[in-house]
């Protein structure tokens, strides 16, 4: 959002116009600050959305650069389907408390350990990492645009156009995410991990269709959508140019939300074998693979655990901390 | 009304029949019901087998046309007179239903029942105490379960909860680090309820709580508690009277004189019937049970409300509770009673990983109801870490925003007591909300009870599903999504008619 744009301060105090002015004309000196500017410093005050953006950045960097995406190789010295010999029972050679056997910090050869054939799951788990990451975005991706659309076009509407829309999400409501979930990834699992993203998001649209749609209803009966219909602006227009942007907040946290009950949909999904199927691979399957080494083998079944707790976890802060930045109402600022 | 009632039936018998006729059609075309066969060598019999499952599932009738006759069987099943179907090996649905009905209604429902009254508790206090330590840790960890996958805080509780726990109930000592630890934990927990202005007032409300888990945990191992749990009359009438104290402390302030001794008389009831009855409850049956629970109710209620003076109709209610908590209490030392055979019967080993409960297993009511709570308890913790986040985090939300209303500061104006302010006029108004997730939150603890049954192997609703999924064989499929989607529908129009009559403002047209 732009300082100079005035369909972002409209219904704010102060109105269009404030936005960008300094107020100096008391001779005290008070800046103006437009929408997007109380956001981010909103957002930024928010400690655990910080610390959350921060732990999401480094996993996504992790994953990414250490085993390399697609044609471009990654910094970390084995791949995730080269077999290895196996060392020292294939335990985890990373240490992070020094005081305990005395080897100080260390990252070693195979510092998440190696699964029982000899691959080393440091590389696997960045890979898990790398496809759950990709899935969730895409399921993020597909559901935001389903969910803006449908609560758009029900909310402005209103009438036929809404109860039509509404009594199909109401069947998307009634069955339970995982279960429809899993029907869908029985039959779609095998398709390459783009396309099942998109298929589960085809499933996790119906919270932000409700949002946006109730969004939609009140802002339409505001007064700067009745000038801009007095000025002859078409319905297209007042929807994405003048309704849209004001219910931008709703939609991103949202959208963030979304993408951390996609992590744990697909997750859940890989795990029941219904969802991504091996030769491909994602954190839950993992799981699901080596769920029996618990008691051998207990770092096959930690890591990739950890990956997702850690994934799903700096999400839900990142969207907690978008929600108070975005709610006017707020205010004094969490820490 | 009435009128709205019907509407909303009608549409939501619509929004029924779309949503299974989807699924259906998704279910029988998520792959291929033959494909296990493919592999069978001798040809003869590869296609003997085809052909029969063939002929079992219809599969050379089109699919709406097999969607059209499930549909036929379920409406005259209704009726009282049609089958659901049958699987893939010819087994009709319904027995199987009935079954799987049974052990999965009880996880769903104990664990929605905790996960409200949990969750509420806390998100109110963590409301209450706003930007406290204890709202931040209340508030990180609804983060931390709210981002659990579910299956892996299963297998995790499986193997500590369970497994590490069994062991440990082999020789139940508390060894002196757990206790110095779990002491600390209490002094912070009381520190972050209790609060305090200054550092002396910090210090000693840490020294208290610490002081008290100490000595708690100290007796308990002292007097082998952990191996033979016991209340006894002595332990029962102590907490049932502190809880009459504590019940009157919130719904009338301990002031209130009339309704402190209502309250300790209606104690005082639950305890007279739990020591006169104690040579009949040996082996009682059901029926008995809950009418000797009312008939105590309706005792207490009595003696409350003939000594409330001003006061009765509070009075009775606080002794009505003070009643339940003393039968609750009695309840629970019948089961203590009953631990050490049982522990005993299952080899030294209660907390059940597998089954909804042992196979083949008689004994007392006592004992058959510890072996299903042995069973539940894992699945229902599991279910409950879930959907206690959202919980609290609505509470808290709800209550701060109840907390901020005008009528809440006039009530403080008027010189009100916090006590009566917050609950009875913030309280219960913040609590109008959480109706709504109810309804939302049962979908997705049905959701999880199917990955949950799968972990504990229970033979469940859940399992019912995942095995049709795997086979794509729709009745079974079918039979769980009817279940489940006429209980979220009925929840969702039962959520909206409560939410209108607890909130005036709202009016249904």
């Amino acid at each position: 959002m732009t300082t100079t744009d005035p369909r972002t301060t409209a219904g704010e105090p102060g109105g269009p116009g404030a936005a960008g002015d300094t107020g100096d004309a008391s001779g005290l000196a008070v800046v103006a600050l437009s929408q997007g500017q109380l956001v981010r410093r909103r957002f930024l005050r928010h400690r655990g959305a910080l610390v959350g953006m921060a732990v999401l950045l480094f996993v996504v960097l992790l994953s990414f650069t250490s085993i390399g995406f697609g044609p471009v190789p990654g910094w970390w010295h084995y791949s995730y389907t080269q077999v290895t010999a196996i060392e020292n029972g294939g335990r985890p050679t990373l240490d992070l408390v020094p005081w305990l056997d005395g080897d100080g910090l260390a990252w070693g050869d195979h510092p998440f350990g190696q699964d029982n054939i000899g691959i080393d799951y440091f590389a696997l788990t960045m890979r898990g990492a790398q496809r759950s990451l990709i899935i969730a975005f895409v399921v993020g991706i597909v559901a935001t645009v389903i969910g803006t659309l449908v609560g758009a076009l029900a909310g402005y509407y209103r009438g036929w156009v809404d109860a039509l829309l509404m009594r199909v999400t109401d069947v998307f409501i009634t069955i339970p995410v995982i279960v429809i979930g899993a029907v869908l990834g029985r039959r779609f699992g095998a398709l390459p991990i783009f396309l099942f993203g998109a298929v589960l998001g085809v499933v996790l649209w119906t919270s932000l269709a409700r949002l946006v749609r109730g969004n939609f209803l009140s802002l339409r009966e505001k007064e700067f959508v009745e000038a801009a219909r007095a000025m002859g602006a078409s319905s297209s227009r007042i929807i994405f140019k003048h309704i849209l942007p004001n219910s931008l907040g709703v939609i991103i946290v949202s959208a963030t939300l979304t993408i951390a009950v996609a992590i744990l949909t697909e997750s859940a999904l890989s795990y029941l074998g219904l969802g991504v199927r091996p030769p491909e691979t994602s954190l839950g399957l993992l799981i699901s693979t080596y769920e029996a080494a618990f008691t051998t083998r207990p770092w096959l079944f930690w890591w990739p655990g950890l990956f997702i707790v850690l994934i799903a976890l700096s999400v839900n802060f990142i969207g907690d901390g978008l929600r108070d930045a975005f709610d006017p109402r707020q205010a004094r600022v969490r820490s | 009304m009435v009128a709205y009632v019907l509407r909303r039936l009608l549409i939501s018998i619509g929004v029924f029949f779309v949503a299974t006729f989807m699924m259906y059609l998704l279910v029988a075309n998520a792959g291929d019901p033959l494909e296990d066969l493919y592999g069978i060598t001798d040809p003869g019999d590869r296609a003997a087998r085809i052909a029969s499952r063939t002929e079992i599932m219809q599969l050379n009738t089109p699919v709406v046309e097999r969607y059209f006759d499930w549909l036929g069987g379920l409406l005259s099943f209704l009726w009282g007179q049609g089958t659901l179907g049958v699987n893939r090996t010819g087994q009709a649905i319904e027995p199987l239903l009935g079954l799987a009905l049974g052990s999965t209604l009880r996880l769903v429902v104990l664990a929605t029942v905790l996960a409200i009254v949990t969750g509420v508790a806390v998100g109110i206090v963590s409301a209450l105490r706003q930007y406290t330590s204890f709202d931040y840790t209340i508030t990180f960890f609804s983060f931390v379960f709210f981002s659990l996958p579910i299956f892996w805080a299963a297998v995790l509780l499986k193997q500590f909860g369970a497994i590490a726990f069994n062991d440990w109930l082999g020789d139940p000592v508390v060894p002196l680090p757990v206790m110095v630890v779990l002491a600390v934990l209490g002094g912070l927990l009381a520190v972050s309820l209790v609060g305090g202005r200054t550092w002396a007032r910090r210090g000693a409300s840490f020294a208290g709580g610490a002081v008290v888990v100490l000595g708690v945990l100290l007796v308990l191992s002292q007097t082998d508690f952990l191996a033979r749990p016991t209340l006894g009359p002595a332990g029962v009438s102590v907490l049932g009277l502190a809880a009459a104290v504590g019940i009157t402390a919130l719904v009338s302030g301990l002031a209130n004189r009339r309704v402190l001794i209502a309250s300790l008389a209606g104690a005082v009831v639950g305890i007279i019937v739990y020591v006169s009855t104690v040579g009949v409850l040996g082996d009682p049956t059901w029926p008995f049970l809950i009418g000797l629970f009312v008939l105590t109710l309706v005792l207490a209620g009595g003696v409350g409300f003939g000594v409330g003076g001003i006061d009765r109709g509070r009075a009775a209610r606080a002794a009505v509770l003070s009643a339940a908590v003393v039968a609750a209490l009695s309840f629970v030392d019948w089961l203590m009673f009953a631990w050490p055979a049982y522990v005993s019967s299952s080899l030294g080993r209660p907390i059940a990983t597998i089954g909804s409960n042992t196979p083949n297993f008689t004994g007392t009511l006592w004992e058959t109801t510890l072996d299903s709570l042995t069973h539940l308890v894992l699945p229902s913790v599991t279910l409950v870490l879930i959907s206690f986040a959202q919980y609290t985090r609505y509470t808290r939300s709800s209550m701060l925003e109840t907390m901020n209303q005008d009528y809440v500061r006039t009530a403080r104006s008027k010189g009100l007591t916090e006590r009566t302010v917050i609950m009875r006029h913030a309280f219960r108004n913040a609590l109008i909300p959480v109706t709504t997730l109810v309804a939302l939150d049962f979908a997705a603890i049905v959701g999880g009870a199917v990955i949950t049954e799968r972990i504990f192997g229970w033979r469940g609703m859940g399992s019912l599903f995942i095995e049709g999924i795997y086979t794509v064989d729709p009745p079974p499929v079918m039979a769980f999504f009817v279940v489940a989607a006429a209980a979220v529908l009925l929840l969702n129009i039962v959520a909206d008619l409560v939410y209108a009559y607890l909130d005036p403002r709202i009016r249904l047209s």
